[in-house]
């Protein structure tokens, strides 16, 4: 070992407290930075994966990441609906293969309902291309027979795993948004509670948190009230609600399949242009783009403040070593009548800080798999985000390096410091 | 003659014609004409504060360079070195003793010892030509300056300041330098310990063959030396005068 190595580490070892601290700085700096980092680029991946194989997203005229985000992501909500006769006019265009109406609004206990048909069992597709599948049971009933299976419901993963709901089970659904558990309860559809039909298995999508039922189990909720309140003194008893016209007058959006995926752009012009009730149809992809390309702002931002503390870090890791400095004058004085050359004193001081600032990384890197390994199980339940907890990805290596460089030209000052006052000091220090 | 001659070639310090002046300043510090130091000669300097002390003892180390003369260290112009080289020269032939703070308080007594052979390749090569090791060499010296073997592995900052200045000694003895420059070592010692570590010391360097120059202020020390000298009567510089008559105003 050089002996500027080894005086580093024992000099470290001397000032265990204050190092440990600057260290420990460091370490929170780098596995915020990194773990910022994680997060941007898991939740993309997890956007990315939620949608794949839709060519088209069809809602009313509005802005095309609204509807992506709603009708896709469940975040917000629609503003106009879709008529039953825009979604069946979209349907009978010779270019689409399968279209799945989704009407939103509803909610369980939080939870996103989500009416729609079981085509969309057939159609929806996630990650590489999967679709959904059945952790227990199978899709609600298409067009059933007897009164009591309109109210059919398929629950998410999420929804199943947190109250615990099995098959057979019986849900009631809250009118608009709900609020939540321990919420009101005026707005509530108890009159008919719907039956767990079917339990999703996980599939890290909106859906695990989301209450799948038929359009018509629906409407049939719906058909005493009317301005989204119960009408006052009717009340419509399950058995009877199929003598009412259980069909869809309206929907949230529709997603949409084509023959050919070369024909999306036409029929995206064909429907943005639609002489009946203003459409908008979206392609999911370069909608998602044109969603990063509005959140970019924010997570540079906060990407750059994470910088800004790893620079604390560092800095705070320099004022450390400096105002040591002050008190090893005579160690450095000590070193050089040894015959230390300024250049080792530079380095012994350097090596230090660098040293401090490595562990300080590999710290880091322990905090943030540590924390991630904690928090990933909250993460995905509470955010559906799913949290990687694999080697470090390319950007996060360029993170890693650039901090790296940091703390190199950070250590350069206190090494710099150390090198001007042991040429002025020499042997002796003159007090 | 020979003698002479032999004593010049092989002298363990020789200053002629030297004029140093610290930068900024408007005077020269140093003016020495000649000072020799012959090899493994002991000798007393006496120099008062303001006498240009620290600055002639950087002079020997090859700290600082003189703006004229020369300053050879066992028979090598120190001028005529890098200023690595000149740091590495002072590893390998000179050690110093400091009136105070001579270790490394978060090393043990035994790697202060040692960190005279980390930068000096000579002083590792001299022991080794004599079959031994540094950790050996370090411990033989210790015992030879009372220090126990307990102590060694202490921290330096948990000895006391006797015990530190003698560790402060083993350390410029090792490794068997031609020279051993002792500035005020024993200004921090009450006068009994003063005397033994002045034994110690002149012993040791007499063991190790070293020349030893002795700086201090207080004359009373000068009684066990054969050689003293007086830096004030050799320095010429104007300001030392100077100084000196303002310090005896004072």
């Amino acid at each position: 070992m050089s002996p500027v190595f080894m005086l580093s580490l024992r000099s470290i070892a001397n000032r265990r407290l204050s190092v440990a601290l600057t260290v420990l700085a460091v370490a929170l700096a780098v596995a915020l930075l990194l773990g910022v980092e994680r997060l941007r680029t898991d939740a993309r991946a997890g956007f990315a994966q939620t949608i794949s194989g839709t060519d088209l997203v069809v809602g009313a005229r509005g802005g095309a990441v609204q509807l992506l985000l709603y009708s896709v992501f469940h975040i917000g909500d629609a503003t106009a609906n879709l008529s039953w006769a825009s979604v069946e006019h979209v349907a009978a265009l010779p270019q689409v293969k399968w279209l799945v109406p989704l009407a939103l609004g509803d909610s369980h206990r939080g939870h996103r309902v989500v009416g729609t048909t079981t085509d969309f069992f057939l159609h929806y597709r996630h990650g590489e291309g999967s679709s959904l599948a059945f952790a227990a049971g199978g899709p609600f009933a298409e067009a059933p027979a007897r009164a009591e299976d309109i109210f059919q419901a398929v629950v998410g993963a999420e929804v199943a795993a947190r109250h615990g709901y099995r098959l057979g089970d019986r849900i009631v659904l809250s009118h608009g948004g709900g609020a939540g558990e321990g919420g009101p309860r005026f707005a509530e559809h108890a009159d008919k509670p719907f039956t767990v039909a079917g339990i999703l298995a996980p599939s890290a999508t909106p859906l695990d948190r989301a209450v799948l039922v038929s359009l018509e189990g629906l409407e049939a909720i719906h058909v005493d009230w009317h301005g989204g309140a119960p009408i006052p003194g009717l009340k419509i008893a399950p058995e009877h609600v199929r003598k009412f016209d259980l069909r869809p007058k309206s929907v949230t959006a529709a997603l949409v399949g084509l023959h050919s995926r070369t024909a999306v752009f036409r029929v995206q012009r064909q429907l943005n242009a639609h002489a009946g009730e203003p459409l908008t149809a979206i392609l999911p992809g370069a909608t998602l783009q044109q969603l990063w390309d509005l959140v970019g702002i924010a997570e540079r931002a906060l990407l750059a403040v994470s910088a800004l503390v790893v620079v604390v870090g560092l800095a705070g890791m320099v004022a450390v070593v400096l105002a040591s400095l002050g008190e090893r004058r005579r160690e450095l004085a000590i070193l050089r009548a040894l015959g230390a050359s300024p250049r080792a004193v530079f380095a012994l001081l350097a090596v230090e800080s660098l040293l401090l600032a490595v562990a300080g990384i590999a710290l880091g890197l322990g905090l943030l798999y540590g924390a991630g390994a904690v928090l990933s199980p909250w993460l995905a339940t509470r955010h559906g985000l799913q949290l990687s907890l694999g080697w470090p990805a390319a950007g996060e290596w360029r993170l890693l390096g650039a901090v790296l460089a940091a703390s190199l030209v950070a250590s350069l000052l206190p090494g710099l410091r150390a090198y001007r006052q042991s040429l002025a000091d020499g042997m002796t220090v003159r007090t | 003659m020979s003698v002479a001659e032999s004593a010049a070639a092989t002298a363990a310090v020789r200053i002629s014609a030297l004029r140093y002046r610290w930068p900024g300043s408007a005077q020269d510090c140093l003016a020495i004409d000649a000072l020799q130091l012959g090899a493994g000669e002991r000798a007393f300097l006496r120099g008062p504060s303001g006498s240009g002390k620290t600055t002639l003892l950087s002079l020997v180390g090859g700290v600082i360079l003189p703006q004229s003369g020369s300053v050879e260290v066992a028979g090598q112009a120190l001028g005529a070195l890098s200023a690595g080289a000149r740091d590495r020269f002072r590893a390998d032939h000179v050690g110093f003793v400091f009136q105070l703070f001579n270790l490394l308080p978060w090393l043990s007594a035994r790697d202060n010892i040692l960190l005279a052979c980390r930068f000096a390749p000579q002083r590792r090569a001299r022991i080794a030509a004599a079959g031994s090791t540094p950790g050996a060499e370090a411990a033989r010296l210790a015992a030879r300056l009372d220090l126990g073997a307990e102590l060694l592995d202490r921290p330096a900052a948990q000895l006391s300041v006797g015990q530190q200045q003698r560790v402060a000694a083993a350390r410029a003895l090792i490794g068997r330098p031609g020279l051993v420059v002792a500035d005020e070592p024993t200004s921090a010692l009450d006068a009994d310990r003063q005397q033994a570590f002045i034994d110690l010391l002149l012993e040791e360097c007499a063991a190790a063959g070293a020349a030893l120059l002795f700086v201090s202020h207080d004359a009373r020390l000068a009684a066990h030396f054969d050689r003293v000298l007086d830096l004030a009567a050799l320095n010429h510089a104007a300001l030392n005068h100077a100084t000196s008559a303002a310090e005896g105003a004072r």
